[in-house]
């Protein structure tokens, strides 16, 4: 670290090191999801008629709305550490202030998609859904629990970029040091990309 | 070393507001291609679209195009052995 050489030689920072632990995490989470990708290619692949009926049940247009969200709030994650490397605090943390609340965005609509569903009598264990198909059962099944775990990740995301915009804040996240920012922004990137998988699978097989 | 490392560590704006319009325009594809019925094709189209938006969110979001060749070869590795996974998963499918 030849910056910190001149004024600090004890502390030690290794932000390659810090990027690469936050991936090595990330593909953990793979493995998360991916165990559930097997387990509804496979359900699917055997029960591809009672997938394609019960998928009518999902809302398209809140799927795609999501969608949305949460590739922008992507966007506002990527320009508000570009915002910190350009030494514009404020900037950088309005766009992470953009990012919590699109987060907090699809969670609203997310409550609004599943308590329909819950009026339609349909959430695990209820007595239409066990009256249902045992594919159509598997399909709920598989979407509460993929749905919920990406719902879970997003809360997690959105409490963590609050703690990094607290951070920026304090002064504590610089033009200098900006690591902390950027694991936070690959965690919020990943939740991305899993919804890019969930949307088409569970929203647009009908 | 480290001097290069930060200054090429950086991407302007302009790049990331050109891959959100993209993702955005894929997401439409997929929605658009969806009502459309290919056949056994139709989930390979999903999962193709799904795959290119991962990339461009990969590479740029999460800057794997200007990360060291260690981030990209890990990465790698873990796809293989995913998609390892999944292959050997319906070979044993396919043929029950």
């Amino acid at each position: 670290m030849n910056t910190e050489e001149h004024t600090v030689s004890h502390v030690h920072r290794d932000d390659i090191g810090s990027r690469m632990g936050m991936w090595l995490f990330l593909f953990t989470e793979l493995l998360l999801f991916g165990g559930m990708f097997f387990l509804y290619s496979v359900y699917r692949f055997m029960n591809t008629e009672a997938f394609h009926i019960a998928a009518k049940e999902l809302n398209t247009l809140i799927g795609c709305f999501n969608t949305a969200i949460l590739l922008t709030s992507s966007l506002t994650m990527a320009l508000s550490i570009t915002a910190i490397q350009k030494d514009k605090k404020g900037l950088s943390i309005f766009f992470q202030l953009l990012t919590i609340l699109m987060a907090f965005g699809f969670l609203v609509n997310k409550y609004f998609e599943w308590t329909t569903k819950f009026h339609h009598g349909i959430y695990p264990g209820s007595d239409t859904l066990l009256s249902m198909d045992s594919g159509e059962i598997l399909f709920f099944g598989l979407y509460y629990v993929m749905t919920g775990l990406h719902g879970l990740h997003v809360i997690i995301g959105a409490v963590l970029i609050g703690i990094m915009t607290r951070l920026t804040a304090k002064g504590v996240i610089t033009k200098d040091s900006f690591v902390k920012l950027e694991s936070a922004g690959l965690y919020w990137h990943l939740v991305d990309i899993i919804w890019i998988f969930l949307f088409p699978l569970f929203y647009l097989i009908t | 070393m480290h001097k290069d490392e930060t200054h090429q560590h950086m991407h302007g704006y302009g790049i990331y507001i050109l891959v959100w319009f993209g993702l955005l325009t894929l997401t439409g594809v997929t929605v658009a291609v969806a009502g459309i019925n290919f056949g056994a094709l139709t989930i390979a189209t999903a999962l193709f679209i799904a795959a290119v938006k991962s990339y461009l969110v990969l590479t740029i979001f999460m800057h794997l195009r200007i990360e060291q060749r260690a981030f990209k070869i890990f990465l790698l590795v873990a796809l293989f052995f995913f998609v390892i996974s999944i292959v050997l998963l319906f070979a044993d499918y396919s043929f029950r």
